[in-house]
């Protein structure tokens, strides 16, 4: 029997804590891929080429450029957002109330897609927008006046809510599910109506999913620099692009891990809401 | 009697093309503890889910105070509902969740603070209005549910096995506050279990169900010492449940011996089943008895010995305080009050009950 | 009302397909352009299997993706029974510290290994793109097998130990095969997220190296090569036929729920 073995039995079954061997592999592997990468950003995000401390790489969030370019990042993926979540709370809502609860086969649906690849499947929007695309072909054959979104803010956000949709879904879906039926009969049992029961008891209950949902979409929104850059063209330049370009082309990563740095706030923002949020119940 | 509260007439449902209620008729009374007892897949909750509009029937008419409410939704019905595994709002504080349906209906603050406070006393939870459901212990919260239910004044609660998640010694002591509730709260509760030992305690009266169809409606009593066939007598407690002929009126020939009984009116040489409670049978000394037989079996159970006694090719089932030990010859003799006659199965679904056992 | 839902459904299903029916039909576009349709043709198809490029970027992906999913299933598991047994509070931290790369935007997650790998001077390459998928594949692993931990009954295995069996085979024969159901989707979600990763494998590949991903995304300005397209429908079909396959086979779990 080996030592390790023995010690996996011991904190198996009593939690005295000597499994630290145990642990140790994957410890080991998130401090220093985990975080030591984030210190390192901490640190070039306040220190200039030289090495001298400086807040001009965070400060510079504030200068015309990058301060239009996050202003419309953070107004994109907020629509995104709440785009996905009305889209997706309705449909969440149908496929929990489903009979049959076939969950993986749900489950299964929204990942399949993955396996075809992101850009592809992101740049395929393009063909379908053109101006003699597909989408223009259907509205002009019902007279409708034919859409020109491509290379512009609005097929971004398409981009952003057709790729992250479903990671408002799942969440939402897990949620709805796990509500018990005879919760809301209770509620109605009590003399609330469908909207009552739907604002009093569904949509409070189901408040995990939704943060995870709102996170899952939200944090890929604001930052991406790949669905604008897909299919805004080169006109619509978000923070991303911004940051990515620091890196591959200016290699200026001091400046580009300062605004990464902007873009993590933002990110711990929103957890730190979404945490109040969650607490409120 | 009191006056007729609720009318379930010719109530027939399906799911899946699975007949779970057939053709049910029954009458609840006001002010009556009235429980559906039966086996899983009986059909119990669901008659209850369809008075409570849960569940609408294929056929059939649920009458309340003698208005038709068929296919009037839950929220508009004038009864209220304590739900399995309690279902309580865990994201609503104790007092939210007792407040809910008053809320609903808009009442005055300082009224629904009263009610609160009223319900809480009846459950015997008294200042636990800021506690969440989830802190709660299982039988609080089963309290917290009926309070819930109570504070709307149904005219009617109805309970889908309140008490199945409960341990057996807080069983007993939520079915004594039931009754205690349901005298204070002068309503009429429909109450369904699986459990003979609650309906024996607490109804006034038990309606017997198995595969869809009523098997027996009556008093506690009545189902006890009279069941109606082989079904009743074996879901209610232990019995002996034995083949026979009915010679004559108050003659019935047991394992080729004849028994005097009191039951009339069932024709002369038809084939019946005796039911036999096992604290009815007496053992006597051998040959004073009516049969005779061999203790095979003996376990010591507290208040009483189990027996297993073997007489003309039958094991008999005897409860007896006196130790007679294994191998022992012994007679049997039973009261002929005692014995009751049922009719064999007829049709093909009472068949179907009687291949149950 | 069920109509409604059915089309509201069926509008959502058709949202998400779309562009995958789209790019199913330009990988059968004699065109090369992607706005015009200029016939039938199977040539994309022949021309696949004679295009060194793609097909190295292909193994390329599917080795990461299969290497990375593996280790990380390892270490994962090891992990998720180790926090186990931890104090809650370590466990508590533990976990924060996993949940990171998945909240955490990609681009940052990217970055930040960029960085370190600089730092530490390893040379950018399959190593680095390696790394940087098993890092953010563990998570996953993590999430998939800790429902399962915590089902798992300690008795079961107090209960081989009891029968004779040493830790060993306790472990192997008791505890793994409970786990086995979490590892397994754990593995197939961490080989999906590693498959479909762009942004981290762009920001930690260096050059002379390429996954399918970063491929497409230097071919956006010059154009896609119609191979693509091909290629993405052939992996798209063998994984439809494969879940359609395991989805055939009886599930006996599905029924007795």
């Amino acid at each position: 029997m080996s030592s390790s073995m023995k010690k996996l039995h011991s904190l198996y079954t009593d939690k005295s804590g000597k499994g630290k061997l145990l642990a140790a592999p994957y410890v080991f592997w998130s401090a220093f891929f985990i975080i030591i990468p984030l210190c390192m950003i901490l640190y070039y995000g306040v220190t200039d080429k030289t090495g001298a401390f400086t807040l001009q790489n965070i400060t510079a969030i504030a200068s015309i450029g990058h301060a239009r370019a996050f202003w419309r990042s953070l107004l994109l993926s907020v629509v995104s957002t709440v785009i996905c979540f009305l889209l997706a709370y309705p449909l969440a809502m149908i496929l929990s109330g489903m009979k049959e609860k076939k969950h993986n086969f749900i489950i299964l649906i929204f990942i399949l897609p993955m396996w075809m690849n992101f850009l592809l499947r992101t740049l395929a929007w393009q063909t379908l927008l053109e101006k003699t695309g597909v989408i223009n072909g259907i509205l002009s054959f019902f007279k409708l006046p034919s859409l020109r979104i491509i290379n512009t803010p609005y097929a971004i956000v398409l981009g952003m809510v057709y790729n992250f949709l479903p990671f408002m879904v799942l969440p939402l879906y897990n949620a709805l599910s796990k509500i018990d039926e005879n919760v809301i009969n209770a509620a109605k049992d009590l003399g609330a109506n469908k909207i009552q029961t739907f604002f009093r008891v569904i949509m409070p209950l189901s408040i995990p999913g939704i943060i995870s949902g709102v996170t899952m979409v939200f944090v890929p929104a604001l930052t991406t620099f790949v669905i604008s850059t897909l299919l805004g063209g080169s006109k619509v330049l978000l923070i991303g692009n911004v940051i990515e370009q620091e890196f591959t082309q200016a290699s200026n990563w001091h400046l580009g891990s300062g605004l990464s740095i902007v873009l993590m706030i933002f990110i711990i923002l929103n957890m730190i809401v979404s945490a109040l949020l969650d607490k409120e119940d | 009697m009191q006056k007729e509260l609720i009318k379930l007439e010719h109530i027939s449902k399906s799911f899946d093309g699975q007949m779970v209620l057939d053709d049910l008729d029954l009458n609840i009374h006001e002010n009556e503890f009235v429980t559906l007892l039966g086996p899983s897949g009986c059909g119990k909750t669901t008659t209850l889910r369809i008075l409570g509009g849960f569940v609408n029937p294929d056929n059939g008419r649920v009458i309340f105070d003698s208005r038709d409410i068929t296919n009037v939704p839950p929220n508009k019905r004038h009864l209220n509902t304590v739900f399995q595994k309690y279902a309580l709002f865990t994201h609503m504080t104790i007092a939210d969740n007792i407040a809910f349906g008053l809320k609903i209906k808009n009442k005055p603050k300082s009224y629904i603070d009263d009610k609160i406070k009223y319900a809480l006393k009846l459950v015997n939870l008294e200042g636990y209005e800021k506690r969440m459901p989830d802190s709660l212990s299982g039988g609080q919260q089963q309290r917290i549910a009926i309070a819930r239910a109570i504070v709307n004044e149904p005219k009617v609660l109805l309970l889908d096995e309140p008490l199945g998640a409960l341990d057996l010694k807080l069983r007993q002591e939520m079915q004594y506050e039931l009754i205690r509730m349901k005298n204070e709260l002068g309503i009429t509760f429909v109450y369904v279990t699986h459990d003979q030992e609650e309906a024996l305690t607490m109804s006034d009266t038990i309606v017997v169900m198995n595969q869809g169809y009523i098997q027996q409606i009556g008093t506690p009593e009545s189902i006890y010492n009279e069941p109606e066939n082989a079904f009743v007598a074996d879901f209610i407690g232990d019995s002996n449940i034995i083949a026979a002929t009915m010679i004559e009126d108050k003659l019935v020939e047991i394992l080729g011996v004849r028994f005097a009984c009191v039951d009339t009116g069932f024709g002369i040489r038809k084939p019946v089943d005796v039911v036999i409670r096992p604290e009815d049978v007496e053992l006597t000394a051998p040959e004073e008895g009516t049969i005779n037989g061999v203790v095979t079996h003996l376990i010591f159970k507290g208040v009483h010995y189990e027996m297993e006694v073997m007489a003309n090719g039958f094991e008999w089932l005897v409860h007896s305080t006196q130790l007679t030990p294994v191998g022992t010859k012994v007679g049997i003799r039973v009261d002929p009050f005692n014995i009751q006659i049922m009719n064999k199965p007829e049709s093909e679904d009472e068949e179907a009950v009687a291949l149950e056992l | 009302m069920q109509t409604v839902k059915k089309i509201y459904v069926s509008l959502i299903f058709l949202f998400l397909y779309a562009p995958i029916g789209t790019l199913i039909v330009l990988s059968f576009n004699a065109s090369k352009t992607r706005s015009k349709w200029g016939g039938f043709t199977m040539q994309w198809y022949a021309s696949l299997l004679q295009d060194e490029v793609i097909l190295d970027a292909l193994t390329t992906t599917l080795l990461i993706a299969f290497l990375s999913a593996l280790i990380a299933s390892v270490i994962g598991t090891i992990a998720a029974v180790a926090m186990n047994g931890m104090k809650r509070r370590t466990r508590t931290l533990l976990i924060g510290v996993t949940n990171i790369p998945m909240l955490n935007a990609d681009i940052v997650t990217g970055i930040s290994l960029m960085l370190l790998f600089i730092s530490i001077g390893l040379r950018f390459g399959f190593g680095t793109i390696l790394l940087s998928h098993i890092t953010f594949n563990i998570p996953y692993v993590i999430l998939c097998i800790m429902p399962r931990m915590k089902q798992l009954n300690p008795s079961v295995y107090e209960a081989a130990l009891d029968l004779g069996a040493s830790h060993i085979t306790a472990f192997f024969k008791v505890m793994l095969p409970d786990l086995m159901p979490g590892i397994l989707s754990g593995f197939l979600m961490a080989f999906t997220m590693s498959l479909d990763d762009f942004i981290i494998t762009h920001f930690t590949k260096g050059a002379g190296i390429d996954t399918l991903s970063t491929k497409i995304y230097t071919e956006v300005k010059k154009g896609i090569k119609p191979e693509m397209y091909a290629l993405s429908t052939i992996i798209f079909v063998t994984v439809l036929i494969l879940l359609f396959l395991v989805n055939k086979t009886p599930d006996k779990k599905e029924k007795t729920n």
